[in-house]
C-alpha cells in the first residue's frame, strides 16, 4: 500500500520539513487559528477536503453516466424514427404491411413472430430450469453441485452466434427431417405443424431461443432458492413432510415471486436475442398459426434489413421498431428485478 | 410469502391409528410421488447439459477439422477461391475489445466505487444500481442502432471507433454491479484502519478497498469481457466488418463474431469450414478466460462473481 510507506517517517515530515506552502489547504490556513503541522502535513500527502470532493465528483459523474446512456439511447432512437412515428402512428403496430418499395410500413408480423418464439421458449425452458434448480440446490449430492452448476454457466458463455451455427448447420436438419415429420404426424391435427417444412422456422427459433435463455433462468431461480432460509426446509420436514413436498410448501412456495421475476429476466432476453434466431427463423414477415412457418421477429429485422435501408421512411420505421423493443425489454426487465430484488434483497447479492 | 399453518384436520385431535390401509396407500402415494419428482429433476438436468455437451463437441469437431495454420495467417480469399482465414477479424476483434476496455472498465469501476463507497443508503445510488441492472437487459442490438444513430450516421461511415463505444456501453451495467458486490465484501475494519491513520477517503478507496477487492474486479471485468467479445450484433452497423487488412481506427473493421455470421449465412462451403474453425477460436478464448477467472478468484479470500 502506498500509503505505509508514506508514514514510515512520520518525524520528518512533522518536525525538520518546513512545510512547503500548501497548494490545495489554502482555505483551511485561512482561518484564524493556524493549522496544527500533523493537518499541514496530511495536506501535502493531498489528503484536502477539495481532493477527497473532486474524488467523489468524478465517481459521482461516472456513475451518473449510466442514467444518460439510458436517456441517450432513448433520445436519439426517438429523434431518429420520428419520421415514422409522425406518419405512422399507433397504426405502426397493428399494421401487417411490410412494403420497402410503395414506403408502408407495420410491425404486426415482427411482434407476432418476437412474441410467439419467446412465448414458445418460455414453455419450454421454464420447467426444465426449474428442474435443474431444483436439482441444483435441494438434490444434487455435494459433489456433483460445483461442476454442474459450471456447466450450466458455460452454457450462457457461448455466443449468440456460434449458437446460430449451430442451429443453422444441425438443429435445421434435424427438424426438417426428423423431429418435424415425427411432430406432424403425431400432433400435426392441433394445426400448429402444417405446411411445408423446411427446418427454418418459428419452432427452430423456438428451440434454440429455449436453449439460451435456460442457464440466466435455473442460474438466478437457484439463487433464490439458496436465500430460503433452512428453518423453512427444516420446520416442513418436521412434520413429516417428503423431499417433494418440503420443496414445494418450504421452497418453491417461498421462492414464487422471486422465481416469476427470473423468468421475466429469461423473457427479456429471449425477446431482444438476435443473432442466432435471425440464422434460423426464415425471415420472412408473414403471420402464420403453423410453427413450421418461417417467421421474422423485431430483432431479427433489424439485424437483416438496417444495412440495406436507403430511404429515409424504411431507415427511420426500423429504428421505431428498435424503439419498441427498448421500451418493452426496459418494463419487462423493470418488473423483472423488482420481484427478484423483493425476495433476495436480505440475502447477500451475486452477479447476475 | 411465508407457509400457510397447516390447519390440524379432526382426525388428529385424537390419537389416531397410522397403520390404516389408507394412511399406508396415501404414505405409499407421497414416497412414489417424491421419487417421481426427483427424476424429473434428474432428467431435466440431463437434457439441459446435454445440449452443450452436443453443441461443444459437434463444434470441436467441426472446427479441428477445418483449423490450420492459414486460418491465423491470411484474410479472407475472393470468392470461388480455396483456403484464407480470419487474421484480420482476430486483430480486428483485439482493437475492437481493446477499445471497449479503456472505454467501459473505468467508467464501469468509478460507478462501482460511488455505489459502494459513497453512496450507500442514498436515493441516487439505488437508482444508478437499478437502471445499471436493467440497462443489462437491454438488447444488444439496439445498441448497435442508437451508437449508429450517433456515430456513424454523422460522420457518414462505419468505423471501429463506433464499434467500440457500442461494447463499452454494453459493459458498464455489468462491471459496474461486479464491482460493487465485491467492494461490499471489503470489511469495513479496513477502511476504518486507514482513515484512522489519516490517510484521506479516497486514497482509501483506490489503495485499500479497491486492491483488497481487485481479485473480484478483476473477475468481473474478465466477464464482462468475454461476454462482449462474442457479441454480433452490436457490431452490423458499427464496426460493419472489412474483407481486408485494416488497422485505422475511422474505417470499417472485421470482428471475429461478425466474420463468423457473414461466413455462416453464405452460401459457399468453404465460408462455412471457416466460420466453424472461427468458432471453435471464439470460444476458445472466451472458455479460457472464463476458467482462469474461476479459478483465479477462487484462489483469493474473495469469492467471485458467477
Amino acid at each position: 500500500m502506498t500509503s505505509h510507506s508514506d508514514s514510515n517517517t512520520p518525524e520528518d515530515g512533522l518536525v525538520s520539513v518546513p512545510v512547503p506552502t500548501a497548494s490545495e489547504s489554502g482555505a483551511p490556513a485561512a482561518e484564524d487559528p493556524p493549522p496544527s503541522v500533523i493537518r499541514r502535513f496530511l495536506a501535502t500527502r493531498g489528503s484536502g477536503r477539495l481532493a477527497d470532493q473532486a474524488f467523489g465528483g468524478l465517481m459521482v459523474v461516472c456513475a451518473c453516466s449510466i442514467f444518460a446512456i439510458v436517456l441517450f439511447i432513448l433520445t436519439i432512437l426517438i429523434l431518429r424514427s420520428k419520421l415514422s412515428l409522425v406518419q405512422f402512428g399507433w397504426k405502426f403496430f397493428t399494421s401487417q404491411a411490410w412494403d420497402p418499395v410503395s414506403g408502408d410500413f407495420g410491425a404486426l408480423p415482427f411482434i407476432y413472430g418476437t412474441l410467439a418464439t419467446s412465448f414458445l421458449a418460455l414453455l419450454m425452458a421454464v420447467p426444465l430450469a426449474l428442474g435443474v434448480a431444483v436439482f441444483l440446490t435441494e438434490l444434487c449430492p455435494k459433489l456433483l453441485r460445483a461442476p454442474i452448476s459450471f456447466l450450466t454457466e458455460l452454457l450462457a458463455a457461448i455466443p449468440s452466434v456460434v449458437y446460430g451455427l449451430w442451429a443453422a448447420f444441425v438443429l435445421v436438419p434435424l427438424m426438417r427431417d426428423s423431429l418435424g415429420p415425427f411432430l406432424y404426424k403425431y400432433l400435426g391435427w392441433t394445426g400448429f405443424f402444417e405446411g411445408a417444412n423446411f427446418g427454418v422456422g418459428m419452432l427452430t427459433a423456438s428451440i434454440i431461443l429455449a436453449i439460451m435463455i435456460l442457464p440466466i433462468i435455473s442460474s438466478l431461480t437457484r439463487d433464490i432458492m439458496t436465500a430460503v432460509p433452512n428453518s423453512q426446509r427444516e420446520a416442513v420436514l418436521a412434520l413429516g413432510a417428503t423431499r417433494w413436498e418440503m420443496i414445494r410448501v418450504g421452497v418453491l412456495r417461498n421462492s414464487r415471486i422471486g422465481i416469476v421475476g427470473a423468468v421475466m429476466l429469461g423473457l427479456g432476453r429471449a425477446l431482444g436475442e438476435t443473432m442466432a434466431v435471425t440464422m434460423v427463423i426464415g425471415n420472412h414477415a408473414e403471420i402464420s398459426k403453423s410453427l413450421f412457418a418461417p417467421g421474422y421477429t423485431l430483432a431479427s429485422v433489424i439485424a437483416n434489413e438496417f444495412s440495406e435501408a436507403t430511404d429515409d421512411t424504411y431507415l427511420s420505421a426500423l429504428i421505431e421498431i428498435g424503439l419498441a423493443l427498448f421500451l418493452v425489454t426496459i418494463v419487462v426487465n423493470t418488473i423483472a428485478r423488482l420481484l427478484v430484488w423483493a425476495v433476495t434483497r436480505g440475502a447477500p447479492a451475486r452477479a447476475a | 410469502m411465508s407457509t400457510r399453518p397447516i390447519a390440524p384436520s379432526p382426525a388428529l385431535r385424537e390419537p389416531t391409528n397410522f397403520n390404516t390401509r389408507a394412511m399406508r396407500f396415501d404414505q405409499m402415494r407421497r414416497t412414489a410421488v417424491n421419487h417421481l419428482v426427483t427424476g424429473i429433476a434428474v432428467l431435466s438436468t440431463v437434457v439441459v447439459i446435454t445440449p452443450l455437451l452436443l453443441i461443444l463437441g459437434y463444434l470441436i469437431y467441426k472446427g479441428a477439422s477445418s483449423l490450420n495454420l492459414a486460418f491465423f495467417t491470411q484474410i479472407p480469399k475472393p470468392v470461388g477461391e480455396d483456403g484464407g482465414g480470419m487474421a484480420n477479424s482476430i486483430v480486428g476483434s483485439g482493437v475492437i475489445l481493446t477499445l471497449a476496455s479503456l472505454m467501459g472498465i473505468p467508467i464501469g469501476i468509478a460507478a462501482g466505487v460511488y455505489l459502494a463507497e459513497f453512496g450507500r443508503g442514498k436515493a441516487l445510488a439505488t437508482a444508478v444500481r437499478f437502471t445499471a441492472d436493467v440497462l443489462n437487459g437491454v438488447p444488444s442490438i439496439v445498441m448497435g442502432i442508437s451508437i449508429y444513430a450517433l456515430i456513424v450516421k454523422p460522420e457518414q461511415h462505419f468505423s471501429a471507433f463506433a464499434g467500440g463505444v457500442a461494447l463499452a456501453i454494453m459493459m458498464v451495467p455489468t462491471i459496474t454491479r461486479t464491482t460493487e458486490e465485491m467492494l461490499a465484501t471489503v470489511p469495513h475494519a479496513i477502511r476504518e484502519a486507514a482513515l484512522g491513520l489519516g490517510v484521506p477517503k479516497w486514497r482509501t478507496a483506490i489503495s485499500v478497498s479497491l486492491r483488497t477487492a481487485s481479485p473480484g474486479i478483476i473477475t468481473g471485468c474478465m466477464l464482462a469481457f468475454a461476454r462482449v467479445a462474442g457479441e454480433t450484433a452490436p457490431l452490423l452497423f458499427t464496426a460493419f466488418g472489412n474483407q481486408f487488412w485494416s488497422l485505422s481506427l475511422t474505417q470499417p473493421i472485421a470482428a471475429l463474431p461478425l466474420q463468423i455470421y457473414i461466413d455462416a449465412t453464405g452460401p459457399y462451403d468453404v465460408w462455412h469450414r471457416l466460420a466453424w474453425a472461427g468458432s471453435l477460436v471464439l470460444i476458445a478464448l472466451i472458455m479460457v478466460s472464463v476458467t482462469l477467472v474461476r479459478v483465479f478468484a477462487n484462489r483469493g479470500q474473495l469469492k467471485g462473481g458467477s
